[in-house]
């Protein structure tokens, strides 16, 4: 270590930590537990829409998120132009 | 009625069965009945640290298995008569205990005793999650550490979803104890301060236990703290925590550098 190092080297490492853990739990809390609930969640939509109109399963994107002290559950489902000409 | 306190942390090293052992003793000896039960199946340690290691005959295994009833595993302590250790298996596997075997022991416990603390294996796994199961609340240790807070982290996850009281829709409830604390590192912006870790967690404090040489000396003659020396920070911490778990209402005072001559000079603690 040169002497510049030493000197300059900084020990408030304290606010590094805060700011990669505030990071990763933000990342890890949206994952952890709540994959399954997206996953049902996307089955019974897909189902009740089907009911009236046929869709393809691969246009529907359900999605749950977090964001600071916000959840959000975000639905996108994409309705072929045909399905609702033929209602 | 019985409590069930779940002591769990999710990282190993952190403090849970110092803490188990300060936090049952402090409870007994404000004259509640208090049980303390080491889940650390394969890796006892509690028994060691409350000084009963060579008064165990029957484990929670045993118990669990019906090997032995419960009054033939329960040891109680020789300092405080209301206190009592349900010891660990030393020997044999971590499948030795069931869901069904652990229900039927917390619930014959729920009877004799006015608080169950179950002192919580590391890790998120089987013994983890047995020791949470039936719990009302829990105590989850925490250092102000990156590893400690995220391990936290997960662990508040899981008693939010695989405990029993979290399955029938009610909430857990959940306290933080920040362990090993140094005030002046804190200070000098190298540990975590308190505020941070409780804005990270989200859950409420139930004491800051100073990193202390007092926790050393009271394990190496296994004493719980708070029996070995009262009067020193992390006993009087302790306490302050037991009386908190009670419903009393005691200010959280976070612990401060002692100012010698020497850092008052340099600005730094002087080992």
């Amino acid at each position: 270590m040169s002497l510049f190092n030493f000197f300059t080297r900084s020990r408030n490492t304290a606010p590094v930590a805060r700011e990669r853990l505030q990071l990763l739990l933000a990342h890890e809390r949206a994952l952890s537990g709540k994959s399954d609930l997206a996953a049902v969640l996307q089955e019974e939509i897909l189902a009740v829409i089907a009911k009236h109109v046929s869709i393809d399963r691969e246009k529907v994107n359900v999605k749950l998120g977090q964001d600071g002290t916000m959840s959000t559950l975000e639905i996108d489902i994409e309705i072929p132009q045909a399905a609702i000409v033929k209602n | 009625m019985a409590k069930v306190l779940v002591v769990t942390s999710g990282k190993g090293g952190v403090g849970k069965t110092t803490s188990s052992a300060a936090l049952g003793a402090a409870l007994a000896q404000t004259g509640q009945n208090v049980v303390v039960v080491d889940f650390d199946v394969g890796l006892r340690n509690l028994d060691l640290i409350m000084g009963a290691e060579r008064r165990v005959v029957f484990d929670l295994v045993n118990v669990v298995q019906g090997d032995a009833k419960l009054a033939q595993a329960l040891i109680r302590d020789k300092r405080v008569d209301t206190l009592s250790l349900l010891p660990a298996s030393q020997t044999r596997d971590k499948d030795a205990l069931t869901p069904e075997g652990v229900e039927r022991v917390i619930d014959e416990l729920r009877e004799k005793f006015d608080w169950i603390i179950c002192d919580s294996p590391a890790g998120i796994e089987r013994g983890a999650t047995l020791a949470m199961r039936h719990a009302d609340m829990a105590i989850v240790v925490t250092n102000p550490e990156v590893s400690s807070v995220r391990d936290s982290d997960r662990i508040i996850g899981l008693l939010d979803s695989k405990t029993v009281k979290a399955e029938s829709g009610e909430t857990i409830e959940k306290h933080l104890l920040l362990t090993r604390y140094d005030p002046g590192r804190a200070a000098r912006g190298e540990m975590l301060k308190v505020d941070d870790i409780l804005e990270i967690l989200a859950i409420p404090l139930i004491g800051i236990i100073p990193d202390s040489e007092d926790v050393l000396r009271a394990s190496n003659v296994g004493c719980p703290v708070t029996l070995h020396d009262p009067s020193c920070a992390p006993a009087r911490a302790y306490n302050d925590s037991a009386r908190r778990l009670l419903g009393e209402t005691i200010e959280i005072v976070t612990p401060s550098e002692k100012k010698t001559l020497m850092s008052r000079l340099f600005g730094r603690k002087v080992a």
